[in-house]
Protein backbone atom coordinates (compact mmCIF):
# COMPACT_ATOMS: atom_id res chain seq x y z
CA UNK A 1 0.00 0.00 0.00
CA UNK A 2 2.93 2.64 0.96
CA UNK A 3 4.09 1.83 -2.92
CA UNK A 4 0.85 3.17 -4.95
CA UNK A 5 0.87 6.40 -3.51
CA UNK A 6 -0.37 7.66 -6.77
CA UNK A 7 -2.83 10.63 -6.47
CA UNK A 8 -6.18 9.90 -7.96
CA UNK A 9 -7.58 13.49 -7.44
CA UNK A 10 -6.63 16.48 -5.81
CA UNK A 11 -8.47 19.36 -5.09
CA UNK A 12 -6.76 22.99 -4.13
CA UNK A 13 -8.42 25.99 -2.37
CA UNK A 14 -11.82 24.71 -3.24
CA UNK A 15 -14.87 27.01 -2.67
CA UNK A 16 -18.32 26.39 -3.67
CA UNK A 17 -20.82 28.97 -3.61
CA UNK A 18 -24.97 29.04 -3.54
CA UNK A 19 -25.52 32.48 -4.62
CA UNK A 20 -23.64 34.80 -1.81
CA UNK A 21 -23.88 31.67 0.75
CA UNK A 22 -20.63 30.17 0.68
CA UNK A 23 -21.21 26.11 1.08
CA UNK A 24 -17.42 24.76 0.90
CA UNK A 25 -14.34 27.36 2.18
CA UNK A 26 -11.34 26.58 0.01
CA UNK A 27 -10.67 22.98 0.69
CA UNK A 28 -7.85 21.41 0.30
CA UNK A 29 -7.74 17.64 -0.11
CA UNK A 30 -5.94 14.89 -1.94
CA UNK A 31 -7.28 11.45 -2.86
CA UNK A 32 -5.06 9.03 -3.40
CA UNK A 33 -5.81 6.00 -6.10
CA UNK A 34 -6.40 2.52 -4.54
CA UNK A 35 -7.67 4.02 -1.55
CA UNK A 36 -11.06 5.20 0.14
CA UNK A 37 -11.37 8.55 1.67
CA UNK A 38 -14.41 9.06 3.44
CA UNK A 39 -15.88 12.33 4.16
CA UNK A 40 -17.81 13.02 7.53
CA UNK A 41 -19.55 15.77 9.12
CA UNK A 42 -22.59 16.97 10.28
CA UNK A 43 -25.40 17.79 7.76
CA UNK A 44 -24.73 21.09 5.89
CA UNK A 45 -21.19 20.86 6.19
CA UNK A 46 -20.63 20.54 2.73
CA UNK A 47 -19.69 17.53 2.31
CA UNK A 48 -21.63 16.43 0.07
CA UNK A 49 -21.78 19.86 -2.19
CA UNK A 50 -18.11 19.18 -1.93
CA UNK A 51 -18.35 15.87 -3.55
CA UNK A 52 -20.66 16.87 -6.15
CA UNK A 53 -17.61 19.33 -7.62
CA UNK A 54 -15.30 16.58 -8.53
CA UNK A 55 -17.58 15.42 -11.68
CA UNK A 56 -19.07 19.34 -11.75
CA UNK A 57 -22.89 18.13 -10.98
CA UNK A 58 -22.79 21.41 -9.59
CA UNK A 59 -23.06 22.67 -12.77
CA UNK A 60 -26.49 21.57 -13.02
CA UNK A 61 -27.51 23.42 -10.01
CA UNK A 62 -28.27 27.31 -10.91
CA UNK A 63 -26.85 29.75 -8.53
CA UNK A 64 -23.69 27.36 -7.87
CA UNK A 65 -20.30 28.70 -8.60
CA UNK A 66 -16.82 26.84 -7.83
CA UNK A 67 -13.40 28.19 -7.33
CA UNK A 68 -10.35 26.89 -6.70
CA UNK A 69 -8.63 24.01 -8.44
CA UNK A 70 -9.48 20.10 -8.81
CA UNK A 71 -6.62 18.25 -10.49
CA UNK A 72 -7.22 14.73 -12.26
CA UNK A 73 -4.23 13.63 -13.66
CA UNK A 74 -2.87 16.75 -16.08
CA UNK A 75 -5.84 18.27 -16.12
CA UNK A 76 -7.85 20.61 -14.11
CA UNK A 77 -11.56 19.72 -13.56
CA UNK A 78 -12.66 23.59 -13.37
CA UNK A 79 -11.31 24.71 -16.64
CA UNK A 80 -13.77 25.96 -19.09
CA UNK A 81 -12.44 24.09 -21.79
CA UNK A 82 -13.17 20.65 -20.08
CA UNK A 83 -15.57 18.60 -21.48
CA UNK A 84 -17.72 17.10 -18.88
CA UNK A 85 -19.13 14.18 -20.87
CA UNK A 86 -15.29 12.75 -20.98
CA UNK A 87 -14.89 13.84 -17.25
CA UNK A 88 -17.92 12.44 -16.15
CA UNK A 89 -16.70 9.07 -17.91
CA UNK A 90 -13.78 9.09 -15.76
CA UNK A 91 -15.23 9.97 -12.27
CA UNK A 92 -18.50 7.40 -11.56
CA UNK A 93 -21.05 9.27 -9.11
CA UNK A 94 -23.71 6.88 -6.70
CA UNK A 95 -26.37 8.79 -4.97
CA UNK A 96 -28.35 7.96 -1.67
CA UNK A 97 -31.41 6.38 -3.40
CA UNK A 98 -30.73 4.35 -6.04
CA UNK A 99 -31.91 5.43 -9.08
CA UNK A 100 -31.70 3.31 -12.04
CA UNK A 101 -33.42 3.98 -15.02
CA UNK A 102 -37.22 2.67 -15.91
CA UNK A 103 -35.13 -0.06 -18.32
CA UNK A 104 -34.31 -3.40 -18.00
CA UNK A 105 -31.11 -4.50 -16.13
CA UNK A 106 -28.99 -5.14 -19.40
CA UNK A 107 -30.09 -1.61 -20.33
CA UNK A 108 -29.42 0.02 -17.27
CA UNK A 109 -25.43 -1.27 -17.38
CA UNK A 110 -25.43 -0.62 -21.18
CA UNK A 111 -26.62 2.87 -20.96
CA UNK A 112 -23.40 4.24 -20.25
CA UNK A 113 -21.13 2.09 -22.55
CA UNK A 114 -23.50 3.04 -25.59
CA UNK A 115 -22.97 6.80 -25.12
CA UNK A 116 -19.65 6.46 -25.41
CA UNK A 117 -19.91 4.89 -28.88
CA UNK A 118 -20.18 0.84 -28.10
CA UNK A 119 -22.69 -0.66 -30.64
CA UNK A 120 -21.42 -3.96 -30.96
CA UNK A 121 -23.72 -6.53 -29.41
CA UNK A 122 -20.91 -8.93 -27.99
CA UNK A 123 -18.85 -6.05 -26.56
CA UNK A 124 -22.23 -4.67 -24.34
CA UNK A 125 -22.59 -8.17 -23.58
CA UNK A 126 -19.18 -8.95 -22.00
CA UNK A 127 -19.21 -4.93 -20.34
CA UNK A 128 -22.59 -5.62 -18.79
CA UNK A 129 -21.63 -9.39 -17.27
CA UNK A 130 -18.20 -8.02 -16.06
CA UNK A 131 -19.85 -4.97 -14.77
CA UNK A 132 -22.50 -6.73 -12.86
CA UNK A 133 -19.64 -9.46 -11.62
CA UNK A 134 -17.47 -6.43 -10.29
CA UNK A 135 -20.90 -4.92 -8.29
CA UNK A 136 -21.45 -8.60 -7.11
CA UNK A 137 -24.85 -8.62 -8.66
CA UNK A 138 -24.43 -11.15 -11.54
CA UNK A 139 -25.50 -14.27 -9.88
CA UNK A 140 -28.61 -12.67 -8.55
CA UNK A 141 -29.75 -10.94 -12.15
CA UNK A 142 -28.22 -13.01 -15.05
CA UNK A 143 -31.24 -14.92 -15.61
CA UNK A 144 -33.35 -11.77 -15.63
CA UNK A 145 -30.95 -9.24 -17.74
CA UNK A 146 -33.85 -8.09 -19.69
CA UNK A 147 -36.39 -7.76 -16.73
CA UNK A 148 -37.30 -4.37 -15.74
CA UNK A 149 -34.79 -2.75 -13.02
CA UNK A 150 -37.80 -0.86 -10.90
CA UNK A 151 -38.22 -4.75 -10.07
CA UNK A 152 -35.07 -5.21 -7.80
CA UNK A 153 -34.53 -4.77 -4.09
CA UNK A 154 -33.33 -1.20 -2.91
CA UNK A 155 -29.66 -2.87 -2.20
CA UNK A 156 -29.86 -4.73 -5.69
CA UNK A 157 -30.85 -1.49 -7.11
CA UNK A 158 -28.26 0.25 -5.46
CA UNK A 159 -25.40 -2.07 -6.62
CA UNK A 160 -26.89 -1.62 -10.39
CA UNK A 161 -26.47 1.63 -10.36
CA UNK A 162 -22.66 0.97 -9.11
CA UNK A 163 -22.46 -1.42 -12.02
CA UNK A 164 -23.77 1.44 -13.63
CA UNK A 165 -20.82 3.57 -13.11
CA UNK A 166 -18.16 0.75 -13.67
CA UNK A 167 -19.63 -0.11 -16.61
CA UNK A 168 -18.11 3.40 -18.30
CA UNK A 169 -15.24 2.15 -17.28
CA UNK A 170 -14.19 5.61 -14.34
CA UNK A 171 -10.80 5.78 -12.25
CA UNK A 172 -12.62 7.51 -9.70
CA UNK A 173 -16.40 6.58 -7.92
CA UNK A 174 -17.89 9.11 -5.91
CA UNK A 175 -20.34 7.67 -3.70
CA UNK A 176 -22.74 10.02 -1.63
CA UNK A 177 -24.21 8.40 1.31
CA UNK A 178 -24.17 4.97 -0.82
CA UNK A 179 -26.01 3.14 2.08
CA UNK A 180 -27.74 5.17 4.21
CA UNK A 181 -31.17 4.41 2.32
CA UNK A 182 -31.17 0.83 2.94
CA UNK A 183 -31.62 -2.42 5.28
CA UNK A 184 -28.36 -3.81 7.30
CA UNK A 185 -28.03 -6.54 5.05
CA UNK A 186 -27.55 -4.47 1.97
CA UNK A 187 -25.51 -1.99 3.66
CA UNK A 188 -22.91 -4.73 4.47
CA UNK A 189 -23.47 -6.22 0.85
CA UNK A 190 -22.49 -2.44 -0.32
CA UNK A 191 -19.62 -1.88 2.29
CA UNK A 192 -17.75 -5.54 0.90
CA UNK A 193 -18.81 -4.09 -2.42
CA UNK A 194 -16.74 -1.10 -1.88
CA UNK A 195 -13.49 -2.56 -0.13
CA UNK A 196 -13.52 -4.90 -2.87
CA UNK A 197 -13.70 -2.12 -5.52
CA UNK A 198 -10.76 -0.10 -3.76
CA UNK A 199 -8.40 -2.44 -5.39
CA UNK A 200 -9.37 -0.58 -9.04
CA UNK A 201 -10.48 2.68 -8.32
CA UNK A 202 -10.35 5.54 -5.87
CA UNK A 203 -13.61 5.37 -4.03
CA UNK A 204 -14.88 8.71 -2.65
CA UNK A 205 -17.76 7.94 -0.05
CA UNK A 206 -19.53 11.04 2.13
CA UNK A 207 -21.49 9.13 4.71
CA UNK A 208 -23.54 9.91 8.09
CA UNK A 209 -22.14 6.60 9.49
CA UNK A 210 -19.46 6.97 11.28
CA UNK A 211 -18.81 3.35 12.04
CA UNK A 212 -19.03 3.04 8.16
CA UNK A 213 -16.58 4.89 7.83
CA UNK A 214 -14.14 3.55 10.01
CA UNK A 215 -15.19 0.15 8.57
CA UNK A 216 -14.31 0.55 5.08
CA UNK A 217 -12.24 3.78 4.36
CA UNK A 218 -8.65 4.34 4.58
CA UNK A 219 -8.47 7.70 5.10
CA UNK A 220 -10.99 10.06 6.60
CA UNK A 221 -12.06 13.83 5.98
CA UNK A 222 -14.14 15.65 8.95
CA UNK A 223 -16.02 18.62 7.66
CA UNK A 224 -17.44 21.15 9.90
CA UNK A 225 -19.65 23.91 8.68
CA UNK A 226 -17.92 24.15 4.66
CA UNK A 227 -14.65 23.82 6.48
CA UNK A 228 -12.43 21.33 6.37
CA UNK A 229 -11.56 20.57 10.25
CA UNK A 230 -8.91 17.63 10.13
CA UNK A 231 -7.46 14.81 7.29
CA UNK A 232 -6.24 12.04 8.31
CA UNK A 233 -5.56 8.03 8.19
CA UNK A 234 -9.12 6.53 9.38
CA UNK A 235 -7.31 4.60 12.20
CA UNK A 236 -5.80 7.62 13.54
CA UNK A 237 -8.30 10.01 13.17
CA UNK A 238 -10.85 7.83 14.84
CA UNK A 239 -8.81 6.69 17.64
CA UNK A 240 -6.55 10.35 18.35
CA UNK A 241 -7.93 12.85 16.24
CA UNK A 242 -5.70 16.03 16.82
CA UNK A 243 -8.57 17.94 16.43
CA UNK A 244 -10.60 18.77 19.66
CA UNK A 245 -13.59 18.99 17.34
CA UNK A 246 -12.97 15.96 15.25
CA UNK A 247 -13.41 14.53 19.56
CA UNK A 248 -16.33 15.69 19.82
CA UNK A 249 -17.72 14.70 16.57
CA UNK A 250 -16.91 11.46 16.44
CA UNK A 251 -17.59 10.68 20.30
CA UNK A 252 -21.15 12.11 19.26
CA UNK A 253 -21.01 15.02 21.47
CA UNK A 254 -22.37 17.59 19.07
CA UNK A 255 -23.39 17.33 15.64
CA UNK B 1 -66.85 7.34 29.97
CA UNK B 2 -69.45 10.65 29.94
CA UNK B 3 -66.49 12.33 28.95
CA UNK B 4 -65.61 10.17 26.07
CA UNK B 5 -68.99 9.99 24.21
CA UNK B 6 -69.21 14.36 25.14
CA UNK B 7 -65.97 14.22 22.68
CA UNK B 8 -66.90 11.40 20.00
CA UNK B 9 -70.64 12.34 18.96
CA UNK B 10 -70.58 16.03 17.35
CA UNK B 11 -67.53 14.95 15.59
CA UNK B 12 -69.65 11.73 14.49
CA UNK B 13 -72.43 14.15 13.11
CA UNK B 14 -70.56 16.20 11.46
CA UNK B 15 -68.64 13.07 9.74
CA UNK B 16 -72.41 11.78 8.70
CA UNK B 17 -72.89 15.49 7.33
CA UNK B 18 -70.28 15.88 5.20
CA UNK B 19 -70.83 11.84 3.92
CA UNK B 20 -73.93 12.47 2.98
CA UNK B 21 -73.04 15.90 1.53
CA UNK B 22 -70.91 14.19 -0.97
CA UNK B 23 -73.03 10.90 -1.27
CA UNK B 24 -75.60 14.08 -3.05
CA UNK B 25 -73.40 15.93 -5.02
CA UNK B 26 -72.04 12.45 -6.41
CA UNK B 27 -75.30 10.89 -6.70
CA UNK B 28 -76.41 14.39 -8.60
CA UNK B 29 -73.37 13.90 -11.46
CA UNK B 30 -73.98 10.19 -11.88
CA UNK B 31 -77.66 11.03 -12.74
CA UNK B 32 -76.89 13.99 -15.15
CA UNK B 33 -74.41 12.04 -16.71
CA UNK B 34 -76.54 8.93 -17.01
CA UNK B 35 -80.00 10.84 -18.44
CA UNK B 36 -77.78 12.87 -20.98
CA UNK B 37 -76.32 9.17 -22.34
CA UNK B 38 -79.37 7.86 -22.16
CA UNK B 39 -81.09 11.24 -23.79
CA UNK B 40 -78.47 11.27 -26.79
CA UNK B 41 -79.10 7.34 -26.99
CA UNK B 42 -83.00 7.19 -27.02
CA UNK B 43 -82.88 10.12 -29.46
CA UNK B 44 -80.01 8.38 -31.64
CA UNK B 45 -81.52 5.53 -32.10
CA UNK B 46 -84.41 6.85 -34.21
CA UNK B 47 -82.76 6.52 -37.18
CA UNK B 48 -82.29 3.13 -36.89
CA UNK B 49 -85.98 2.05 -36.51
CA UNK B 50 -86.62 4.11 -40.23
CA UNK B 51 -87.17 1.58 -42.78
CA UNK B 52 -83.94 0.71 -44.66
CA UNK B 53 -81.93 2.74 -41.93
CA UNK B 54 -79.37 0.22 -40.46
CA UNK B 55 -76.34 0.99 -37.90
CA UNK B 56 -73.41 -0.44 -41.21
CA UNK B 57 -75.13 1.32 -43.44
CA UNK B 58 -74.95 4.33 -41.47
CA UNK B 59 -71.90 4.26 -40.27
CA UNK B 60 -70.38 2.93 -43.90
CA UNK B 61 -72.68 5.29 -46.10
CA UNK B 62 -71.15 7.53 -47.97
CA UNK B 63 -74.24 9.56 -49.57
CA UNK B 64 -76.08 12.09 -47.01
CA UNK B 65 -78.81 13.22 -48.16
CA UNK B 66 -81.21 13.27 -45.15
CA UNK B 67 -84.02 15.71 -47.25
CA UNK B 68 -83.97 13.70 -50.26
CA UNK B 69 -86.43 11.21 -51.82
CA UNK B 70 -85.18 8.90 -50.57
CA UNK B 71 -83.22 10.25 -48.21
CA UNK B 72 -79.99 9.01 -47.32
CA UNK B 73 -78.19 8.46 -44.10
CA UNK B 74 -74.17 7.95 -44.45
CA UNK B 75 -71.94 9.45 -42.07
CA UNK B 76 -68.32 7.63 -43.26
CA UNK B 77 -67.39 11.10 -44.75
CA UNK B 78 -68.23 13.07 -41.55
CA UNK B 79 -66.60 10.00 -39.21
CA UNK B 80 -63.61 10.68 -41.50
CA UNK B 81 -63.58 14.21 -42.21
CA UNK B 82 -63.58 14.25 -38.04
CA UNK B 83 -60.69 11.45 -37.45
CA UNK B 84 -58.13 12.86 -40.51
CA UNK B 85 -58.98 16.70 -38.72
CA UNK B 86 -57.73 16.20 -35.27
CA UNK B 87 -55.30 13.10 -35.57
CA UNK B 88 -53.52 15.34 -38.17
CA UNK B 89 -54.27 18.25 -36.31
CA UNK B 90 -52.45 16.27 -33.28
CA UNK B 91 -49.65 15.41 -35.97
CA UNK B 92 -48.80 19.50 -36.21
CA UNK B 93 -48.99 20.24 -32.21
CA UNK B 94 -47.51 17.08 -30.66
CA UNK B 95 -44.18 17.93 -31.52
CA UNK B 96 -44.75 21.23 -31.18
CA UNK B 97 -46.29 20.98 -27.63
CA UNK B 98 -43.64 18.78 -26.46
CA UNK B 99 -40.86 20.10 -27.40
CA UNK B 100 -41.86 23.60 -26.16
CA UNK B 101 -42.34 21.42 -23.06
CA UNK B 102 -38.82 20.66 -23.15
CA UNK B 103 -37.25 24.07 -23.65
CA UNK B 104 -39.24 25.08 -21.01
CA UNK B 105 -38.72 22.54 -18.14
CA UNK B 106 -35.18 21.38 -19.40
CA UNK B 107 -33.44 24.19 -21.48
CA UNK B 108 -34.44 27.30 -19.71
CA UNK B 109 -36.27 25.95 -16.32
CA UNK B 110 -36.72 29.74 -15.27
CA UNK B 111 -38.05 31.76 -17.46
CA UNK B 112 -39.74 29.04 -18.97
CA UNK B 113 -42.29 28.20 -16.88
CA UNK B 114 -42.28 31.67 -15.47
CA UNK B 115 -43.38 33.28 -18.85
CA UNK B 116 -43.76 31.18 -21.75
CA UNK B 117 -45.89 28.60 -19.65
CA UNK B 118 -48.84 31.17 -19.27
CA UNK B 119 -48.52 32.85 -22.58
CA UNK B 120 -49.26 29.06 -24.40
CA UNK B 121 -51.97 28.79 -21.93
CA UNK B 122 -53.08 31.74 -22.88
CA UNK B 123 -53.81 30.25 -26.05
CA UNK B 124 -56.60 27.87 -24.68
CA UNK B 125 -58.59 31.09 -23.01
CA UNK B 126 -59.30 32.04 -26.75
CA UNK B 127 -62.46 31.42 -27.77
CA UNK B 128 -63.36 28.99 -30.67
CA UNK B 129 -64.74 31.59 -32.93
CA UNK B 130 -62.23 33.79 -32.62
CA UNK B 131 -59.93 31.10 -33.84
CA UNK B 132 -62.17 30.21 -36.44
CA UNK B 133 -62.40 33.91 -37.84
CA UNK B 134 -58.81 34.09 -37.64
CA UNK B 135 -58.29 30.99 -39.66
CA UNK B 136 -61.14 32.18 -42.05
CA UNK B 137 -59.52 35.50 -42.84
CA UNK B 138 -55.89 34.69 -42.81
CA UNK B 139 -55.67 31.28 -43.30
CA UNK B 140 -57.77 30.16 -45.77
CA UNK B 141 -56.88 32.80 -48.22
CA UNK B 142 -53.12 31.88 -47.74
CA UNK B 143 -53.67 28.31 -48.35
CA UNK B 144 -56.09 29.47 -51.31
CA UNK B 145 -52.98 31.22 -52.53
CA UNK B 146 -49.99 28.75 -52.41
CA UNK B 147 -52.09 25.57 -52.92
CA UNK B 148 -54.80 24.49 -55.00
CA UNK B 149 -58.22 24.60 -54.23
CA UNK B 150 -60.55 26.96 -52.02
CA UNK B 151 -58.19 27.19 -49.39
CA UNK B 152 -61.37 25.60 -47.12
CA UNK B 153 -60.70 21.40 -46.09
CA UNK B 154 -59.15 19.64 -43.86
CA UNK B 155 -55.55 21.74 -43.95
CA UNK B 156 -57.55 24.48 -42.79
CA UNK B 157 -59.07 22.84 -40.35
CA UNK B 158 -56.53 20.61 -38.68
CA UNK B 159 -54.69 23.90 -38.95
CA UNK B 160 -56.58 26.20 -36.55
CA UNK B 161 -57.10 22.75 -34.44
CA UNK B 162 -53.67 22.07 -33.99
CA UNK B 163 -53.43 25.87 -32.63
CA UNK B 164 -55.67 25.30 -30.17
CA UNK B 165 -54.87 22.14 -28.79
CA UNK B 166 -51.53 22.99 -28.62
CA UNK B 167 -51.69 24.36 -24.71
CA UNK B 168 -53.04 20.79 -23.88
CA UNK B 169 -50.23 18.90 -25.14
CA UNK B 170 -48.02 21.49 -24.05
CA UNK B 171 -49.37 21.73 -20.15
CA UNK B 172 -49.59 18.45 -19.80
CA UNK B 173 -45.99 17.38 -21.23
CA UNK B 174 -44.90 20.39 -19.13
CA UNK B 175 -45.78 18.94 -15.92
CA UNK B 176 -44.69 15.21 -16.70
CA UNK B 177 -41.31 16.39 -17.64
CA UNK B 178 -41.11 18.90 -14.52
CA UNK B 179 -42.18 16.14 -12.40
CA UNK B 180 -39.82 13.21 -13.12
CA UNK B 181 -37.46 12.82 -10.47
CA UNK B 182 -34.18 14.87 -10.42
CA UNK B 183 -31.86 11.74 -9.62
CA UNK B 184 -32.83 9.86 -13.10
CA UNK B 185 -31.74 13.45 -14.77
CA UNK B 186 -28.71 13.45 -12.80
CA UNK B 187 -27.64 9.45 -13.21
CA UNK B 188 -27.65 10.18 -16.84
CA UNK B 189 -25.30 13.39 -17.13
CA UNK B 190 -22.59 11.49 -14.35
CA UNK B 191 -22.43 8.84 -16.98
CA UNK B 192 -21.05 11.21 -19.02
CA UNK B 193 -24.61 11.41 -21.22
CA UNK B 194 -25.13 15.08 -22.79
CA UNK B 195 -28.06 17.11 -22.55
CA UNK B 196 -29.48 15.62 -25.79
CA UNK B 197 -29.08 12.19 -24.93
CA UNK B 198 -30.64 12.79 -21.45
CA UNK B 199 -33.66 13.98 -22.59
CA UNK B 200 -33.93 11.68 -25.70
CA UNK B 201 -32.50 8.42 -24.01
CA UNK B 202 -34.11 8.90 -20.59
CA UNK B 203 -36.32 11.41 -20.02
CA UNK B 204 -38.59 11.30 -22.98
CA UNK B 205 -39.10 7.41 -22.42
CA UNK B 206 -39.67 7.71 -19.02
CA UNK B 207 -42.55 10.46 -19.26
CA UNK B 208 -43.64 8.70 -22.55
CA UNK B 209 -47.17 7.67 -20.94
CA UNK B 210 -47.93 10.94 -19.57
CA UNK B 211 -46.74 12.73 -23.01
CA UNK B 212 -49.10 10.18 -25.11
CA UNK B 213 -52.09 11.54 -22.63
CA UNK B 214 -51.64 14.90 -23.07
CA UNK B 215 -52.01 13.83 -26.72
CA UNK B 216 -54.94 12.17 -26.79
CA UNK B 217 -56.50 14.42 -24.40
CA UNK B 218 -55.52 16.65 -27.32
CA UNK B 219 -57.21 14.77 -30.29
CA UNK B 220 -60.27 14.41 -28.09
CA UNK B 221 -60.72 17.75 -27.90
CA UNK B 222 -60.17 18.66 -31.41
CA UNK B 223 -62.61 15.77 -32.03
CA UNK B 224 -65.20 17.55 -29.70
CA UNK B 225 -64.65 21.36 -31.58
CA UNK B 226 -67.54 22.46 -33.74
CA UNK B 227 -67.39 26.43 -34.51
CA UNK B 228 -63.99 26.74 -34.82
CA UNK B 229 -63.83 24.12 -37.33
CA UNK B 230 -67.43 24.42 -39.15
CA UNK B 231 -65.87 28.20 -40.04
CA UNK B 232 -63.01 27.11 -42.05
CA UNK B 233 -63.76 23.63 -43.20
CA UNK B 234 -66.27 23.94 -46.14
CA UNK B 235 -69.18 21.85 -44.62
CA UNK B 236 -69.43 19.09 -48.12
CA UNK B 237 -70.65 16.23 -47.16
CA UNK B 238 -68.52 13.91 -48.95
CA UNK B 239 -65.32 12.73 -48.45
CA UNK B 240 -62.75 15.19 -49.95
CA UNK B 241 -59.70 13.66 -52.69
CA UNK B 242 -57.00 16.21 -50.97
CA UNK B 243 -56.21 18.10 -47.93
CA UNK B 244 -57.76 21.48 -49.76
CA UNK B 245 -61.09 20.52 -50.61
CA UNK B 246 -64.10 20.87 -48.33
CA UNK B 247 -65.79 18.47 -46.14
CA UNK B 248 -67.68 18.55 -42.83
CA UNK B 249 -66.75 16.77 -39.56
CA UNK B 250 -69.26 15.54 -36.96
CA UNK B 251 -69.46 18.33 -35.36
CA UNK B 252 -69.65 20.86 -38.11
CA UNK B 253 -72.70 19.29 -39.29
CA UNK B 254 -74.54 18.65 -36.84
CA UNK B 255 -74.08 22.87 -35.46
CA UNK B 256 -74.71 23.58 -39.01
CA UNK B 257 -78.40 21.58 -39.66
CA UNK B 258 -79.53 21.62 -35.69
CA UNK B 259 -81.20 24.20 -36.12
CA UNK B 260 -83.11 23.67 -39.38
CA UNK B 261 -85.02 20.09 -38.49
CA UNK B 262 -87.67 19.44 -36.75
CA UNK B 263 -87.79 17.52 -33.30
CA UNK B 264 -88.75 13.77 -34.06
CA UNK B 265 -87.95 13.88 -38.05
CA UNK B 266 -85.63 11.59 -39.52
CA UNK B 267 -83.19 14.07 -40.30
CA UNK B 268 -83.07 15.20 -36.51
CA UNK B 269 -82.80 11.61 -35.61
CA UNK B 270 -79.93 11.33 -37.79
CA UNK B 271 -77.84 14.02 -36.23
CA UNK B 272 -78.92 12.55 -32.89
CA UNK B 273 -77.21 9.74 -34.43
CA UNK B 274 -73.82 11.64 -34.78
CA UNK B 275 -73.87 12.72 -31.34
CA UNK B 276 -73.84 9.63 -30.37
CA UNK B 277 -71.41 8.68 -32.41
CA UNK B 278 -69.07 11.47 -31.01
CA UNK B 279 -70.65 10.99 -27.79
CA UNK B 280 -68.98 7.11 -27.80
CA UNK B 281 -65.66 7.99 -29.14
CA UNK B 282 -65.06 10.40 -26.31
CA UNK B 283 -65.83 7.90 -23.79
CA UNK B 284 -63.06 6.01 -25.91
CA UNK B 285 -60.43 8.90 -25.93
CA UNK B 286 -61.40 8.66 -22.04
CA UNK B 287 -60.89 4.97 -21.50
CA UNK B 288 -57.71 5.47 -23.76
CA UNK B 289 -56.57 8.57 -21.07
CA UNK B 290 -56.87 6.21 -18.03
CA UNK B 291 -55.33 3.26 -20.01
CA UNK B 292 -52.25 5.68 -20.36
CA UNK B 293 -52.13 7.29 -16.91
CA UNK B 294 -52.35 3.38 -15.25
CA UNK B 295 -49.32 2.62 -17.19
CA UNK B 296 -47.67 5.45 -16.35
CA UNK B 297 -47.59 4.58 -13.07
CA UNK B 298 -45.54 1.16 -13.32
Amino acid sequence: MQATQELGLSAKDLSVYYGSKQAVRNISLDFEKKQVTALIGPSGCGKSTFLRSLNRMNDLISGARVTGEIWIEEDNILDPRVDVVLLRQKIGMVWQRPNPFHKSIYENIAFGPRYHGIKNKKQLDEIVESSLRKAALWEETKDRLHQSALALSGGQQQRLCIARSIAVKPQIILMDEPASALDPVSTAKIEELITELKQDYCIIIVTHNMHQAARVSDKTAFFYMGDLIEHDDTQKLFTNPSQQQTDDYISGRFG
Amino acid sequence: MQDKQRVVKPHLAEEWVGKIYTLLCIFFLIVTIFSMVYFVASKGIGTFLLPNVNVLDFLTGLKWAPEGSPPAFGALPFIVGSFTTSILAALIAAPLGICAAIFMTEIMPGAGRRYLQPVIELLAGIPSVVYGFIGLSVLVPFLRDVFPGQGIGIAAGSIVLSIMILPTITTIAADALAGLPNSLKEGSYALGATRWQTIYRIILPTTLPALLTGVVLGISRAFGEALAVQMVIGNAPHIPKSLFESTSTLTSVITLSMGNTVSGSPHNSALWSLAFILMAMTFVFVFIVRWLERRSKV
